[in-house]
């Protein structure tokens, strides 16, 4: 792309900044209770994640086995595990790693999938053909024998569990994406602006993605319950995070180990779980909606 | 006695938004063997009056609030939904806009056909598939024998709309409702079907109401006209005193809006704009078939400052060649020189550049604006991205554009969804010439919208044509439009130019047959 091109292309983002669609989209979320409360729920556990260390009651590590597990009480409001271990500071230490495992692979699931699928479903023929068929290629890789072979060439990693389960999951993405450009490049509004001479760049991110949007958020909010999920289940196998370290997904799975005894190792790791899956799919279809220009004004 | 009298019905839809009333106390009535048209614009009621009484309507949210519509001495508005659905397809049928989608793409014509006698009328289906064959052959179904075990995929639409006739008949009804039935063929398609459902009428005995937004399609065989606005009939009567002397003002609108006289060229600059030499646009589905010859050896100049009318059906090629002239579709071979430059050399920069100074307005308003932008961000885009005015000046350039083009300024922050059709295309206009383009190729800019904002826009085009000085690709199926508008006029049929030459050469004196027969398809004879 030329100089002039270039100068243009940040013209037409300077006017989008003061553009109306984020602002109106902001303005129809802000309006919907649930999507609001959904979002200050997520940033609430957020925070905590963050503070964790500070906040939490005890140390995750202490074992106190002559306490066992106990039901919920004064001094351990969520109860203790088999270890005598305080259950609300592992719930705290556990949300750190699965929150952070949920969004990061998730946002790197989205960053790669929307980028890949909008170039191939965009430009089409032999280009779209082989972008597809590599896509189709890590679809059929078996998903444990790459996490095995990650974890034994690089080691086991919390960061590289990330990039893992990003460079699995953005497939569908990739895919949904592609399909969406492909049917909105054939809209007549794309064509007036190549007849504008908009290049294929700024036609992408002008016209195409933000049309696109939609079911991309749905299958976001979708994504990251089950990226948590996934990771509980390469933990349970041993190839995620080890104990003492721990995460929601882990505590679910010991905590239904024992549910005939202790069912409140299940419940309240479940709750933590359910609370956040419930926020994000309000939060996902209140942006929905609010992208959706379509929805009533008011 | 009348077939069908509908007396003051009142329909109303309930929304979040509040309570419409959609139907507003009309009555009108169907004689036997007399062919009835309801003409109004969208939203003027005109289908859901007719849906309403078949209960065809979703209610809620729709409702009948009132009225009766008496059929055979019975009220069908007071009928229970089995007692309606033994009524419907065996006394009354229905025929709609598109055939495709009336059809069950995975069975046979005929089998779609003998159904309603094998589970109506229980008859065997060897005489059933007799009876289809008959009817397919009255309605001008060639060797309906082989047609008997076609799919839907094909035919064409004309030859869609004749099956779909076919199966209205096939119970053999009394009354027979079509809703709008050509207005997604033809024009000399479109001619055939209508001559098509008065012989049927005539031959059979049967009632006809007949749905229609365009007087002129029903102005040659209808025997009484009710016209509809907003839910209520403002006018009624036969068609000669209607056209003679429309009473209500809105009659005379919709009279007036219908696209008559010539232009007359006022063309001195002999210098061609464009020149075109041999276009092909040849698509090649794949390695094997033989090319679809979209564009076939056309050479044309149009002139600086004239409007070019481009006339075909549907296949003959007209919007690739248009979109082949600003470079939107691809040219195969030929050449494209505009005001001296070789369009179809250019790259890059050069190209953007010939970009704006050629311009293209869409046919479908609600497709060729991004949904996801306001008209402010609409009209800025173009601005900005050629430079054309400080980003200081840009509200201003803005609210120029949209007094142009006729549209409020307090209309500037609204999303295309908000507006109508015609306010749309306005949209659509101001973003073409928001470049100050000197060409502009129109793609039946016209055709999806309302009769009377038809007019509005070919209006709007013809003087803003004359004040930006443009020159102009005009395309359309529809002849009364082109004559109204083109200096010029190029016939196109199966990817080729047929005939070119002045507005009133080819109107008055077409040389080739198929120019003949456009011209014979136009409708409203009775008009004239």
């Amino acid at each position: 792309m030329s100089q002039t091109t270039g100068s243009a292309a940040n013209l037409l983002d300077q006017a989008e900044q003061g553009s109306s669609l984020w602002q109106d989209a902001w303005r129809r979320l802000r309006k919907n209770k649930l999507a609001v409360a959904g979002g200050a729920i997520l940033i609430l556990l957020m925070i905590v994640a963050l503070l964790t260390p500070w906040l939490a009651p005890y140390n995750y590590e202490t074992q106190d086995l002559d306490l066992g597990a106990t039901p919920p009480s004064a001094q351990h409001w969520l109860g203790t595990d088999i270890f005598g271990r305080d259950l609300l500071t592992q719930i705290m230490y556990g949300g750190r790693v699965s929150l952070a495992v949920g969004f990061i692979a998730t946002a790197v699931a989205l960053l790669i999938g929307v980028t890949w699928g909008a170039v191939a479903g965009y430009v089409g023929g032999k280009v779209d053909a082989v972008m597809m068929r590599l896509v189709d290629i890590l679809y059929a890789l078996p998903f444990m024998i790459f996490i095995v072979l990650l974890m034994v060439v690089f080691g086991r990693n919390v960061l590289l569990l990330f990039l893992a389960i990003g460079a699995v999951e953005w497939l569908t993405m990739a895919r949904i994406m592609r399909s969406q450009v492909q049917s909105l490049r054939q809209q007549e509004f794309v064509e007036a602006a190549i007849s504008l001479g908009l290049g294929p760049a700024a036609i992408l991110r002008r016209h195409v993605v933000p049309n696109a949007l939609g079911p991309i958020i749905v299958y976001t909010t979708l994504t990251i319950p089950s990226v948590m999920l996934l990771e509980a289940f390469l933990s349970f196998l041993g190839l995620g995070i080890q104990p003492p370290q721990t995460s929601w997904g882990l505590l679910i799975s010991y905590g239904a180990e024992t549910m005939e005894e202790y069912p409140w190792l299940l419940i309240f790791p479940g709750l933590a779980l359910t609370i956040t899956l419930f926020s994000l799919n309000f939060l996902g279809d209140g942006l929905r909606d609010a992208l959706d220009v379509r929805g009533s004004k008011d | 006695m009348a077939l069908l009298t509908v007396d003051s019905l009142q329909v109303s839809f309930t929304t979040r938004n509040g309570t419409h009333q959609a139907v507003k106390g009309v009555s009108f009535s169907v004689e036997p063997r007399k062919l009835t048209a309801i003409i109004g614009e969208s939203g003027s009621g005109k289908s859901v009056s007719c849906y309403a009484m078949l209960g065809l309507i979703p209610t809620p949210p729709g409702r009948i609030d009132g009225g009766t519509a008496l059929f055979d001495g019975r009220d069908l508005l007071s009928l229970s939904e089995g007692e309606l659905r033994a009524i419907r397809g065996r006394d009354i049928a229905m025929i709609f806009q598109d055939p495709m989608t009336c059809l069950n793409p995975f069975m046979t014509i005929g089998e779609q056909l003998i159904e309603p006698l094998l589970v109506h009328q229980k008859l065997p289906k060897k005489q059933a598939t007799e009876r289809a064959i008959a009817l397919l052959d009255e309605v001008g179904i060639r060797a309906p024998e082989t047609t008997f075990n076609a799919y839907p995929h094909e035919f064409s639409g004309g030859m869609r709309q004749r099956v779909m006739i076919a199966m209205a008949l096939i119970n053999e009804p009394r009354l027979l409702i079509a809703d709008e039935p050509t207005t997604a063929l033809d024009v000399t398609i479109q001619a055939q079907i209508l001559k098509l459902i008065a012989e049927l009428q005539k031959k059979r005995d049967i009632g006809v109401l007949f749905i229609s937004h365009d007087l002129a399609v029903v102005a040659d065989i209808a025997d009484h006209i009710v016209v509809m606005e907003q839910g209520e009939v403002v006018e009624q009567g036969a068609p000669s005193d209607l056209f003679s002397a429309a009473k209500h003002p809105y009659t005379q609108k919709l009279l007036d809006a219908i696209p008559t006289g010539q232009r007359v060229s006022t063309l001195t600059d002999p210098k061609p704009l464009i020149e075109v030499q041999q276009l092909r646009t040849w698509f090649y589905p794949n390695a094997k078939a033989a090319p679809v010859k979209a564009v076939d050896d056309v050479s044309l100049t149009i002139h600086r400052g004239e409007i070019l009318g481009l006339v075909g059906e549907s296949g003959s090629g007209k919007s690739t060649l248009g979109r082949a002239l600003l470079r939107l579709a691809p040219i195969t071979d030929g050449q494209v020189s505009f005001d001296g430059t070789r369009v179809t050399d250019l790259e890059g920069n050069g190209l953007k550049e010939f970009r704006r100074r050629m311009q293209m307005i869409f046919q479908d308003p609600f497709a060729s604006l991004n949904p996801r932008m306001t008209v402010y961000d609409t009209l800025a885009e173009p601005l900005l991205l050629h430079g054309i005015c400080a980003k200081s000046e840009l509200d201003r350039v803005i609210a120029r554009l949209m007094d142009d083009v006729g549209l409020a300024h307090s209309f500037i922050r609204k999303y295309p969804h908000e507006f109508s059709g015609g306010q749309r295309q306005r949209i659509a206009i101001g973003r073409a010439l928001a470049t100050k383009p000197e060409f502009i190729v129109a793609d039946e800019p016209v055709s999806a919208l309302d009769v009377t904002i038809q007019a509005q826009i070919l209006d709007l085009l013809m003087d803003l044509g004359s004040e930006y000085g443009l020159t102009m690709l005009f395309i359309s199926h529809d002849m009364a439009v082109i004559r109204h508008i083109a200096d010029r006029i190029v016939v196109m049929y199966n990817g080729r130019l047929v005939e070119q030459g002045s507005t009133d050469q080819v109107f008055n004196a077409p040389k080739e047959a198929y120019t003949q027969s456009l011209l014979a398809s136009i409708p409203g004879a009775a008009l004239q």
